[in-house]
């Protein structure tokens, strides 16, 4: 069952092996899961779609055209046009994109952030715990949602500025989860060895408690990276995410609304189903994740 | 009982500072600040100047900020530019509707979420608890504005049973009590299955946790009947968790309406921080952003206090 990497290392770290958050077994376990399979899968075809897609679909999402304006799916333009004349399947593709980079930006940037704050705040302790904790009990009372709408109102962020002010409001839960689990952690066997060995704090935060809190922090990341694809969706949705004319799937649900009532189906559905489409896959990624985690217990 | 809650709201009180300090940074990170929103293309550096004077914002930072804290300790939010009215004033003519919705939808999301995560706990890996799950999983994964427009699509378009949007009895309708349900019927239905989802999963598992108990197999033991068995031990202690959970989901509700609000054109606070965030109306902003971290301070403590009440075997001392 040891693989060969954990063989060398078995040596110095033996408590370590048995704790290894991410094995071999949990990821079979991840394999196994139905939804896990389904969802990789599924965000596979999405990447492929908006990525490659426009790739082999040589059609520009930018050019207008009057002459057909509104016009339903057809030979020509396999998701009709917008309000603009605007290819619908090539905006499809690209509007997947930012949504995309942007969401699994976020995701990594605020879990870095928030395991670094979770790390120091549960291995330190004491009065900067406290404080360091009570800081975060602050920033959660906070409506991330009407902050972010207040920020954007006053700064109309590009795509980076978006990604940073998504990345600072969306660590706090993750600081929580990792900073409970490095107080529980950091009083086991191996890391009192590691500490009498002479180890830093450097040293026991990266060596010790990172691989540990591993796991959880990926399915929080998975989660994360849901959250922001929503997040961007439905700043751009309140007409407030990025600006024209790089399309995104909000904007683009925003635009259909106003075409509601002339039936204009094919404006309102294809943006929504990519949208849930992703979202699905991502949910089915961690909930597969959250139970291969949990069956290594 | 009494001495701890007096405790938990002492201990609020930093996290309300807080939330006061964090909006005055909001307010001071505006470009230009409110002397050039106020003028608008009319402004000249004397006329920023005068303002500033006047609003007293070329004293020193901390000075500002004791002014302001005073004020809104006084209960003085400031005063909007659009509306030429106290912020206060206007927050609560918009408040009401909001709360309505949030509250309806929360009773009824409960209500739901507990005989589904009830049965679905009882009947773990059957059938019935395959399908909610599903569906859940479904509503729960889509966003709340995605959501809302399929309901209108469905219920207002397609069906034509509900008005799309507004609270306004003059395009026929019944007016009223009952106009106003009319029009609050299709938010409150949007707010009801973004929630539902969350309790709903949560339910389910607190139920699947109370059953493993040894109380209950205690209870089967003594030979009660399945249905005592389930909503006498098991359903009373499931319960308990909801209770935190719904404390910390008073940002999310208000979040969920916000988008609602816009939708439907409801005249809720989520459309009134939209309006003024295009109007860039500082004030109303940072006044609802305030008040809305209030509440959430409040349902904290509510939910703290509820807990111990509800659950004998926690004391606080």
């Amino acid at each position: 069952m040891v693989s060969q990497s954990t063989d060398i290392h078995m040596a110095e770290e033996p408590a370590a092996i048995a704790e290894k958050p991410m094995g071999s077994r949990a990821w079979r376990a991840f394999w196994h899961h139905p939804l896990g399979l389904a969802g990789v899968i599924g965000l596979v075809l999405i990447i492929l779609f908006c990525f490659v897609g426009p790739l082999i679909y040589h059609a520009s999402a930018y050019t207008t055209n009057i002459t057909a304006l509104m016009q339903p799916p057809s030979a020509r333009f396999p998701l009709g046009t917008d309000d603009l004349g605007r290819n619908y399947l090539a905006r499809l593709m690209l509007g997947g994109q930012v949504s995309l980079i942007v969401g699994f930006s976020v995701a990594i940037a605020s879990m870095v952030i928030g395991v670094a704050y979770g790390l120091v705040s549960g291995l330190v302790g004491g009065v900067v715990d406290a404080i360091m904790m009570r800081i975060i009990d602050v920033l959660l009372t906070i409506p991330t949602l009407f902050v972010l709408l207040f920020l954007d109102a006053v700064f109309q962020p590009n795509a980076l500025l978006l990604t940073g002010i998504l990345a600072i409001t969306s660590w706090f839960g993750v600081t929580r989860l990792v900073r409970s689990e490095v107080l529980s952690i950091k009083e086991r066997d191996y890391v009192e060895a590691s500490r009498a060995f002479g180890a830093s704090n450097w040293h026991i935060m990266l060596r010790e408690l990172l691989p540990n809190v591993m796991g959880t922090v990926m399915v929080a990341t998975i989660f994360q990276v849901a959250g922001s694809i929503i997040a961007i969706a439905t700043l751009s949705f309140l007409g407030l995410g990025l600006p024209a004319p790089q399309p995104n799937w909000g904007e683009m649900l925003s635009t259909s609304m106003n075409y509601m009532f002339q039936n204009a189906w094919w404006l309102i559905y294809p943006p929504g189903i990519a949208l849930l489409w992703t979202l699905l896959s991502i949910n089915f990624i961690s909930e597969a994740l959250q139970n291969a985690i949990d069956s290594r217990l | 009982m009494f001495v701890y809650i007096i405790r938990r709201i002492i201990q609020s009180i930093p996290a309300l500072i807080g939330i006061a300090v964090f909006s005055f940074i909001l307010l001071h990170i505006v470009p230009g600040g409110p002397a050039q929103t106020l003028l608008g293309q009319h402004s000249t550096p004397q006329r920023i100047a005068a303002i500033n004077r006047s609003l007293g914002l070329n004293k020193p930072l901390a000075v500002q900020f004791w002014i302001w804290f005073d004020n809104l300790l006084h209960g003085n939010f400031g005063y909007s530019y659009t509306f030429n009215q106290p912020v206060l004033q206007v927050i609560g003519e918009y408040l009401p509707h909001t709360l309505a919705i949030v509250l309806i939808a929360v009773v009824l999301s409960h209500l739901i979420a507990i005989v589904l995560g009830t049965i679905q706990g009882y009947f773990r890996n059957r059938w019935f608890d395959h399908v909610i799950t599903t569906v859940v999983f479904f509503f729960w994964s889509m966003p709340v504005f995605w959501l809302a427009i399929m309901v209108v699509l469905i219920f207002s378009i397609y069906l034509g049973w509900f008005p799309s949007g507004g609270i306004n009895f003059s395009n026929g309708g019944p007016g009223g009590f009952i106009g106003y349900l009319d029009h609050a019927a299709l938010p409150v239905l949007v707010l009801v299955l973004a929630t539902v989802a969350t309790w709903a999963r949560f339910m389910r598992s607190s139920m699947i946790d109370s059953m493993l108990q040894d109380y209950i197999r205690t209870a089967r033991s003594k030979g009660l009947s399945e249905l005592s068995v389930v909503f006498k031990h098991a359903l009373r202690n499931s319960l308990l968790p909801i209770i935190t959970l719904f404390g910390l989901s008073i940002p999310t509700l208000f979040a969920g309406a916000l988008v609602i609000e816009l939708v439907f054109n409801y005249p809720g606070m989520g459309l009134l921080f939209w309006n003024a965030a295009l109007q860039r109306d500082y004030p109303i902003l940072l006044g609802i952003i305030m008040i809305i971290g209030l509440l959430t301070v409040a349902g904290n403590l509510l939910a703290d206090v509820l807990y111990s009440l509800v659950d004998p075997r926690i004391s606080y001392k």
